[in-house]
């Protein structure tokens, strides 16, 4: 499993744009995506519950990715994050 | 043969067959299912045509207005498809064996339920979303049809009358006519069908029965009359003057590129009325001198959010860059009354009409206001833009709306954006405060344009959606005719100039009348550009215009 940190720049936060960017990017790897604020997790593929996390500006998130192109997908998903959140 | 007698609205004769509009249906039924397997496969189906639908809308909007617009669109079927949302929806058919409209109602409402708990207003407004997302597979599982016309072949639509969204969604390529129960001339359809120049009629009750589906129609929007299955003489005597009115256009096309003066040298000019970019072509077709009133609800309306600001300026732009250089008048956001948004959640009022409505809303939540001339100035640097408040009674309201202005230029200037110092600032004179009050408003504003259809209903307290009030709703009643030679004369006074966009600009029996009070511009549907220059070109102000001003200070009721 690979992890990263990262703490939100854009000042919406994960609204409906960023998480459905974010959807769509993560649906390039067969890797699962688990996005961690606090005590709650939620797979990154479920648009919804991504949303419903209410992330915000300044929030730190943790990303686990787990499959056979995790190292691929870790490296690729960190530039995304900074590029687009 | 079948004939009923309406009110015509919109001029033409089209022959084709009858379609009823097909209005989704509001509520569900909700029953235990035996085969729920069959049952999911039914969602299941459902739910691939809606991702179709939005992957559609999303390349459509992609076209028309950017990524950004098409971005709604995509996160909508990334709704469709959710995991969660599709279990939830399986759970309910596979476990409590409902049927699939009502599985995907209340799992809707499920996840409307949890946005709107969020703590967060831009999240909370996301509920509209999955509720539209919902309503389109319900629509699809219930057989709705999107658009309303489900037809290989144009057909003449026929409806109970049709709301401003409705409109909107319409595929206008699928409408030869309209013919509708209730409605009156000012009503939107009626507007609608002015604006693409083909036939209406309005007011046929219930005559028009169901069985007639299918069935071929003619309607002629001169006459009013609505006749099914003609016979062979009648038919052969419409498809003749649908010639004739053919031939009567190729005369008028004689007119385009001749200017707009009358006999004695008076000069006016003649601009388009528009609700949608797609409506430009139309407009230089017909040969009109520029927009006198682009209306921007349209935005508005066929969003399921607010528009964004960039969404909204390449909408402008495109009008603007096609007009290339005329004067284009876009009027800002003018919804309330008669035009309701479900996204700007506003409060039922007892009496729409004269309720918190276009300007006041804008003055009232400024940053819908902000996004609109943010959008509205950056497209100023690709045409010549003239920005027009609607629905004003004060001196305040359009002070506080052009610091608005001088608020917005500052941030663009700020941000080094581009914009037009050239850009006009007008307001709509639609009621009758507005009217009496235009000595004092002439000197904040570069322009007047008269809203003649509210003006009218203000002016006389008539309704101009309800049917019954026909006799006493009469636009050429002199208090209005009178308002409008008051707004004209302080206008000129001012050294600004005054045109009229409402329906009644287009009317040839008032041309007279307003060449004699001065007014400066007509801005009419373009079909209506061409007879109106043959008109102007035909009168002589100096032999009419005593006559025309001492019939205006009498009582008679008709002009």
């Amino acid at each position: 499993m690979k992890s990263f940190e990262y703490t939100i720049k854009d000042p919406v936060g994960i609204h409906a744009r960023p998480a459905g960017l974010l959807v769509k990017e993560i649906k390039k790897y067969t890797s699962t995506v688990i996005i961690c604020k606090g005590d709650k997790e939620v797979n990154a593929l479920k648009l919804m519950a991504l949303m419903g996390m209410g992330i915000k500006q300044g929030d730190t998130v943790k990303v686990n990715i787990e499959g056979a192109d995790e190292d691929k997908a870790a490296a690729e998903l960190e530039a995304f994050f900074k590029a687009n959140l | 043969m079948i004939s009923i007698q309406g009110k015509g609205v919109s001029t033409g004769v089209a022959i084709g067959p009858l379609y009823f509009y097909q209005r989704a249906k509001s509520s569900i039924t909700r029953t235990k299912v035996k085969d729920s397997d069959a049952e999911w496969n039914r969602f299941k189906a459902a739910q691939a045509k809606a991702i179709e639908q939005l992957g559609e809308l999303a390349e459509k909007a992609r076209v028309e207005a950017g990524d950004s617009a098409a971005f709604l669109f995509e996160t909508h079927q990334m709704m469709a498809e959710d995991l969660d949302y599709e279990e939830a929806i399986q759970g309910l058919i596979q476990d409590d064996k409902l049927n699939a409209e009502a599985a995907v109602s209340d799992t809707a409402a499920q996840f409307a339920e949890m946005f709107a708990s969020m703590d967060d207003p831009y999240m909370q407004a996301r509920s509209a979303d999955v509720k539209d997302v919902s309503t389109r597979i319900i629509g699809i599982l219930t057989g709705a049809v999107q658009g309303g016309i489900d037809s290989p072949v144009p057909v003449v639509l026929v409806a109970d009358d049709l709301a401003p969204s409705e409109t909107v969604q319409l595929d206008k390529s699928k409408i030869l006519g309209f013919v509708t129960e209730g409605g009156s001339g000012s009503s939107h359809t009626a507007i609608l069908a002015r604006t693409m120049g083909i036939p209406a009629i309005i007011g046929v009750g219930k005559q028009v029965k169901a069985e007639y589906a299918g069935r071929e129609v003619i309607i002629d929007g001169t006459k009013g009359e609505v006749i099914i299955d003609a016979d062979e003489a009648t038919r052969n005597l419409m498809v003749a003057k649908m010639e004739q009115l053919r031939k009567q256009r190729e005369m008028l096309e004689l007119l385009k590129g001749k200017p707009n003066v009358t006999k004695d040298g008076h000069s006016i000019r003649i601009y388009c009325n528009i609700g949608s970019p797609d409506d430009v072509a139309p407009v230089l077709g017909n040969d009109a001198g520029g927009i006198g009133l682009f209306r921007s609800e349209f935005l508005y309306l066929n969003c399921d959010d607010y528009p964004s600001e960039d969404y909204q300026f390449e909408a402008y732009k495109k009008v603007l860059s096609e007009m290339e250089g005329k004067e284009v008048v876009i009027r800002t956001l003018d919804i309330g009354a008669d035009k309701q948004i479900d996204y700007f959640d506003l409060p039922k009022e007892e009496n729409p009409a004269m309720g918190n409505r276009a300007l006041r809303i804008c003055l009232n939540r400024p940053e819908i206001f902000r996004t609109q001339l943010r959008a509205l100035y950056r497209a100023s640097a690709f045409g010549k833009l003239c920005i027009m408040f609607p629905m004003v009674t004060s001196v305040w309201e359009v002070k506080e709306a052009k610091k608005m202005c001088e608020r917005v230029k500052a941030e663009l200037t700020a941000e080094g954006k581009a914009f037009s110092n050239d850009v006009e600032l007008g307001i709509m004179i639609e009621t009758p405060a507005a009217a009496v009050m235009s000595d004092r408003l002439a000197k904040e504003v570069d322009f007047f344009s008269c809203g003649t259809n509210d003006l009218t209903q203000y002016t006389l307290a008539c309704d101009r959606q309800n049917a019954d009030l026909g006799r006493f709703f009469n636009p050429h009643h002199p208090a209005v005719l009178r308002l409008l030679k008051l707004v004209c004369d302080n206008a000129h006074k001012n050294g600004i100039w005054v045109g009229i966009c409402g329906e009644l600009g287009a009317d040839l029996s008032l041309t007279e009348t307003f060449l004699s009070i001065g007014i400066d511009e007509l801005s009419v549907s373009p079909r209506a550009v061409l007879p109106l220059r043959q008109k102007v070109r035909e009168t002589n102000v100096a032999v009419c215009r005593d006559r025309v001003l001492s019939e205006l200070m009498s009582d008679i009721n008709t002009i």
